[in-house]
């Protein structure tokens, strides 16, 4: 209700300001103190407490508003005007045969119900009303959260989790940084640093704090996490000095300060508008094929029903035309009965008969399915084959509602980085200006073939040589938003100590970084920490070097690169830039491109993830007119994005090639063993990834996706280069088609061995040109089919380059195939969540990519090599087990309610019941229930050894039945 | 911790707010039991020539001999069985059946002769039988007052509205009330032996017909041991009744609401076709046997209207064994099933020793 209010609210306000500037923004008074006379006017909007509420009820509501919710579901309702027929025409069973059952369904529902509300609103209660600590009139007193208005300034204590969401201020630091874990938010549980605003980081302490003149201006509240829009101003003598406000500068409610000993924020997001709170809402159910079929069961049995009814009543009038029979003298009507028109008198002998037989509408059946979904996807938690020793985790379930769907798999998408393989990076060498460093101490001892003694130039190169190779290495060590953990007791994380190289920890959002840092630190340049905007360098001669960190162009996945802006100690600028070799070589005006690129090439053909880095030495002018441009776009309000985009555009060019790196992400375990069996299984396994495709490949050959004898074919820029599209692919369909010619049929199965089976490999920017809309209608229509097509008989797909959004593309363009396929998504970042949850099951990998994965997925699992068990067992198992609940299900009710139906034909058509009340009652909801779901939880009927062993027992569920 | 989370998406995916300092870690390991690992002893029939055909012969072996045990004990039973509803021009009742009327006074009498070619051991039950009588009708098997039956004294004055149109006459209540009550059998069978020319009367005997539960919880009499006559004052007799309840019998245990011949009548028959007990005849002596074979003659007070609904009226004499009554059905159903069974193990048998050696290893085919 709270919440409908205040968007209501927020609607009116939004039209009543009139200002077209202030649609999507709002202004806010630090500490509620006017703004100086002369500045713009204002108009004060209203804002809702900090009161979150998570419950659905209050004490007055709960009943209507839960009996409205539960009579929604079809089931429900059905019952309910069974019930009420039976109350109100003279009906053969009393209202109580079917009361019951439902007044239990419904209690036992509503206790659930009501019980879950109660916790929300105890943790509701304990929330809002949790001590705040408030600076009021340069004093700091203590509130309840709830009381907290926009506008406030609090004050945070270490470990404590912010009330909402909030500006830094000013913290306890003397850089105004804080470090935040936001573990409950989002299940990252790697500090993060933030911000405090330039102009106040100063204030720290609660006088100076409320001394604080100014105004922030943001936009309204939405639920991404990770962006934020806004601007500060701040009144010093009157004179407002503007800054740009970023998501560096916002505490979300529900993150937790950590390693700062206090901070002052200023409130923004109060309540149900935090972004925490916006983001809880509900996503799209998913909803299986069994439920679906289900549904289509209960129609069927609606038309039983009701042709039941109808011959019964037919027959009772054409029985009845005798009046011997009609009323004998041993059985007379009323008089009132005789009164009663002939047509009501057939319509309520209908609805008696609905009612005498509406017992083959199982009651309990949703019940049933429920229990046995819930209950069993506690075996899928508790397999102890599906945990991990290492991380500790064991497998998740979300959604209990697919248990079922994940034996009927027929396309798994996978992401490869992170999913196949480990996703721990492993600094191979690197290689400056064509020469190759490898660290001392090589993992594994994975000798690369085409590596050894090539390029192991390990003569000391001339002095310029030298210095350039020490460019290199710093611009390593400084180009990067590596974090370093000085205390030992971290929480959750013990990513160094696994290494058990380094004693300090690095800590990042991208495990390549931490690599690169790491590789560096073998090569003799430790990084050491960030202090007051100075980067700290250990260098080959235990020098401590010092850089001013001047600016960060922070990575996104549409430049794929970032850079940094720094002055050395000598005073001179800086920009190092790090990223992909694609968006590096085009701005590289110097440098020896070739060798790098030739070696690049080498190393995403043995799998390597390779990065470039260069740089561009600036002089102090240039300086200035980049940060002005940079501060211009970060302080817009609206598109800055876009601006921002366009100022690391200007910035990021005529580059200085320095070199490349290789970091190797190992497979992970069994990945290739999982592959083979979900082939065997007759799955078809699609990889989608934002990689290069010869590092893609390589990672296909080695995970088994590809054999050696499979016939790639490659649909990629550099061949619709050469032809056209649709040569291509005619091309393409001609071939498989030659080949597949009459076998199409066998090979569907996957078992065919021996004919050589296809791999397509095809790129994002190929994969968008098929299924772009019509340019020329005759043809593009068709590239979508054959592009489907060819996908259909190629038993591996590889698609690389992939954007986020192009992996949910691919997922719907085969879900919404001629066969209506089941598919299923896994992957482990946040780029594979628009594909997890476009699929029917999304499949999380606890990964190090964040938990975002996870939190969308369906089912979560430690490590990709758990899918087989997921899918080969457990889904095959939930499969024969619901199919055999739903079937018995409605066997059960024919059984029982058929010879009902014949008994009418013996007692004149006068829905006399054959049952007892009492058996009528518990026949549904305990005897026959009860005993199948014991069943559908336990049955097993192949050994699970065999089902592992034998993975075409998956596919054999399929050709047995319920199609 | 597992549970919240799936009651999260339960309820819509609602907000479930951790409050401050809510990650607390759980014990992840999974505790490694035999039940939680799916890992309980199981164990799958795998139907094989080794155990299908044992199987079936054993079936074969032990329903055969079951069947021709209960076919012999139920063909022992002796069972004797007249129609005397007077359909026919022959028969003796046909004047009675035709001249029915609810307001003659003066009973109508007939008297059936039969000829009995076993004699009867041990004790034999009389029953008598009815054709297309629906007492399973719903209108007819509601229309009763149990708590009127059971002794109520306010269900006495104010039957139950279920009992309409049988509930009032002349504004008074009836009682018993209802379609069952009004609608009891009310012929009068009476069974004598003719040895030589005489005519010996067959005792028999009226109670002990009703079950126990009927006539001791049930069905009682209002009133606390009260004379039956005052207590039903200011009540009707059913309709169609020749005498009010509390004269159904002069033994005052078998009276009113208790006679046990109204206890029969009240509960009422699953099938259009029934017969209900009507009296016992007893054995007395261990030498001469209940019912020696004979000439018998039955005499029926003909009260009872059938004719209008094309029904029949039956007088059944039968004995009893440790199975219950006459039925052959069990016995042949076995014997059928046994059968069944060992044709097909015989069947099965030769099949598999002609061709079981082809593929053994064909059970569990991949």
């Amino acid at each position: 209700m709270g919440m409908d209010l205040s968007t209501l609210r927020t609607l009116i306000s939004r039209y009543c300001v009139g200002e077209e500037n202030w649609v999507d923004s709002r202004t806010i008074y630090i500490g509620h103190k006017e703004p100086p006379p002369g500045t713009e006017a204002f108009i004060q909007q209203r804002f809702p407490d900090n009161r979150i509420v998570s419950s659905k009820y209050t004490f007055w509501n709960f009943i209507p508003k839960n009996m409205f919710e539960q009579f929604r579901r079809v089931a429900n309702f059905y019952f309910l005007i069974i019930f009420l027929v039976q109350l109100i025409i003279d009906t053969p069973t009393s209202p109580i045969t079917s009361g019951l059952p439902l007044i239990f369904v419904i209690t036992v529902t509503a206790i659930k119900q009501g019980y879950e509300d109660w916790l929300r609103h105890k943790a509701d209660n304990a929330v809002n009303q949790c001590p705040v600590q408030v600076v009021e009139h340069g004093k700091v007193i203590c509130k309840q959260s709830h009381k907290l208005r926009v506008g406030d300034v609090v004050l945070v204590k270490e470990d404590e989790s912010f009330p909402c969401d909030l500006i830094l201020l000013s913290s306890s630091r003397d850089d105004g940084t804080c470090y935040v874990t936001t573990a409950s938010l989002d299940g990252e549980s790697s500090h993060k640093t933030y911000y405090a605003v330039q102009d106040t980081k100063a204030y720290t302490t609660e006088k100076e704090v409320d001394s604080i003149h100014g105004t922030i201006e943001c936009e309204q509240p939405q639920p991404d996490l990770y962006k934020f829009v806004g601007r500060i101003n701040i009144y010093m003598d009157n004179e407002p000095v503007a800054r740009p406000l970023g998501s560096e500068n916002l505490l979300l409610r529900g993150a937790t300060l950590k390693n700062t000993e206090y901070i002052y924020a200023a409130v923004i997001y109060t309540g149900m508008e935090t972004k925490m709170a916006l983001n809880y809402q509900s996503k799209s159910q998913k909803r299986s094929a069994v439920e679906k079929s289900m549904n289509a069961y209960l129609v069927v049995y609606l038309c039983i029903l009701i042709s039941k009814a109808l011959i019964n009543t037919l027959l009772k009038y054409v029985w009845q035309a005798d009046p011997n029979r009609d009323e004998p003298w041993y059985n007379q009507r009323t008089e009132a009965e005789r009164q009663r028109h002939i047509v009501i008198r057939a319509f309520t002998d209908f609805l008696a008969f609905m009612v005498l037989f509406n017992y083959i509408i199982p009651v309990s059946m949703y019940v049933t399915v429920e229990m046995q979904k819930f209950l069993g996807s506690y075996f899928i938690m508790w397999d102890d084959e599906m945990m991990d020793e290492e991380l500790g985790e064991r497998a998740m379930v979300n959604t209990s509602d697919l248990n079922e769907e994940l034996g009927q798999v027929e396309y798994v998408f996978t992401d490869k980085t992170g999913t196949l393989t480990e996703n721990n990076m492993e600094f191979i060498e690197c290689c400056v200006d064509g020469h190759v460093y490898v660290p001392n101490v090589i993992c594994n001892g994975q000798v690369m073939p085409g590596a050894a003694g090539m390029d192991m130039i390990d003569t000391s190169p001339g002095p310029e040589a030298k210095e350039r190779e020490e460019l290199f290495f710093r611009a390593l060590c400084l180009c990067h938003t590596v974090q370093v953990k000085e205390e030992e007791t971290v929480d959750g994380i013990k990513h160094g100590i696994h290494q058990g190289k380094s004693s300090s920890l690095y800590i990042s959002s991208s495990p390549d970084e931490v690599a690169l840092v790491e590789g560096m630190k073998r090569l003799g340049f430790t990084y050491l920490r960030l202090k007051d905007s100075h980067m700290e360098i250990l260098n080959r001669e235990d020098e401590i070097e010092k850089f001013e960190l001047l600016e960060v162009l922070t990575f996104d996945s549409v430049r794929r690169r970032m850079s940094v802006i720094v002055r050395s100690g000598s005073g001179e600028f800086y920009l190092f830039c790090k990223g992909a070799d694609s968006s590096i070589f085009p701005r590289c005006v110097a440098g020896k491109v070739d060798q790098v690129r030739s070696r690049v090439e080498h190393n995403a053909v043995e799998g390597l993830r390779t990065l470039c880095v260069a740089y561009k030495p600036l002089i102090p002018e240039q300086y200035q007119e980049l940060c002005h441009l940079l501060n211009g776009a970060k302080l817009a309000l609206q598109d800055r994005d876009k601006r921002l985009a366009e100022a690391y555009d200007l910035i990021e060019k005529d580059l200085i090639l320095l070199g490349a790196t290789a970091v190797e992400d190992r497979l992970q375990e069994k990945a290739a063993d999982t592959i083979e069996s979900l082939h065997k299984a007759g799955m078809k396994v699609w990889v989608l990834t934002g990689d290069k495709m010869e590092t893609a490949s390589a990672t296909c050959y080695a995970s088994k996706l590809f054999h050696r004898n499979t016939q790639i074919l490659e649909l990629t820029t550099k061949r619709t280069e050469e032809q056209s599209l649709h040569d291509v692919l005619f091309d393409l369909s001609r071939t498989i088609l030659r080949q597949h010619g009459g076998m199409t049929r066998d090979s569907f199965s996957g078992l065919s061995g021996d004919c050589t089976d296809y791999g397509l490999i095809i790129d994002g920017a190929t994969l968008s040109a098929v299924l772009r809309p019509s340019q020329e209608d005759s043809n593009s229509g068709n590239y979508k089919e054959i592009f489907l097509e060819i996908c259909r008989n190629c038993s591996a797909v590889l698609c690389c380059r992939m954007a986020p959004l192009q992996k949910a593309q691919i997922v719907k363009l085969i879900k919404a195939s001629k066969e209506n396929p089941i598919t299923l998504a896994i992957g482990d970042g946040a780029n594979d969540v628009s594909m997890i949850l476009e699929a029917h099951v999304g499949i999380g990998i606890m990964g190090k990519e964040g938990r975002q994965a996870t939190r969308n997925s369906d089912y979560a699992i430690p490590k990709f090599k758990h899918l087989k068990k997921l899918l080969l067992v457990h889904g095959h198992y939930y499969y024969i087990r619901i199919s055999e609940l739903v079937q018995y299900f409605f066997y059960k009710n024919v059984c029982f309610i058929f010879p009902q139906f014949l008994y009418q034909f013996f007692c004149g058509f006068s829905q006399q019941p054959l049952y007892d009340t009492a058996y009528l009652t518990l026949y549904n909801i305990s005897f026959t229930s009860l005993p199948i779901l014991l069943y559908s939880l336990m049955e097993q009927h192949i050994n699970m050894e065999i089902l592992k062993k034998d993975p075409s027992l998956y596919r054999l569920v399929f050709l047995a039945w319920y199609d | 911790m597992m549970a919240s989370s799936y009651n999260a998406k339960d309820e819509d995916g609602h907000i479930s707010v951790s409050g401050p300092g809510g990650g607390a870690l759980r014990s992840k390991k999974p505790e490694n039991t035999a039940f939680k690992q799916q890992r309980l002893p199981a164990w799958q029939p795998i139907l094989t020539a080794g155990t299908v055909l044992p199987a079936f012969f054993i079936i074969g072996l032990i329903f055969i001999p079951i069947g021709i045990g209960l076919y012999v004990t139920s063909n022992n039973i002796k069972e004797f069985e007249i129609d005397y509803t007077g359909v026919d021009m022959s028969s003796p009742c046909f004047n009675c059946s035709q001249n029915f009327s609810w307001n003659s006074t003066r009973p109508c009498t007939c008297t059936i002769p039969f000829y009995l070619e076993q004699s009867y051991e041990n004790n034999v039950f009389m029953y008598y039988g009815l054709s297309n009588f629906y007492q399973n009708h719903r209108r007819y098997v509601k229309s009763r007052d149990d708590s009127q039956l059971n002794g109520d004294v306010n269900s006495l004055q104010y039957p139950s509205k279920e009992c309409e149109p049988y509930a009032y006459h002349d504004n008074k209540p009836i009682a018993p009330c209802g379609a069952i009550a009004n609608s009891m059998f009310n012929d009068t069978l009476e069974l004598f032996y003719h040895p030589n020319g005489t005519k010996v009367p067959v005792p028999l005997t009226a109670t002990g017909i009703a079950w126990w539960a009927d006539k001791h919880v049930k069905f009682r009499n209002p009133g606390e041991n009260q004379n039956l006559t005052a207590v039903f004052q200011g009540t009707s007799k059913p309709v169609n009744w020749r005498r009010p309840v509390y004269e159904l019998d002069y033994d005052p245990l078998n009276n009113g609401f208790i006679n046990e011949d109204f206890i029969v009548w009240m509960r009422t028959a699953a099938l259009p076709t029934f017969r209900k007990l009507y009296r016992i005849i007893n054995k007395k002596d261990n030498m001469v046997p209940t019912l020696q074979r004979g000439n018998y003659t039955l005499e029926v007070v003909y009260n009872f209207p059938v004719r209008s609904f094309e029904g029949r009226k039956r007088m059944i004499l039968s004995t009893i064994s440790w199975m219950g009554g006459k039925n052959p059905f069990l016995g042949i159903a076995y014997i059928t099933v046994g059968s069944v069974c060992f044709f097909l193990g015989v069947v099965l048998l030769l099949i598999h020793h002609k061709y079981g050696n082809r593929n053994n290893s064909a059970d569990i085919s991949n």
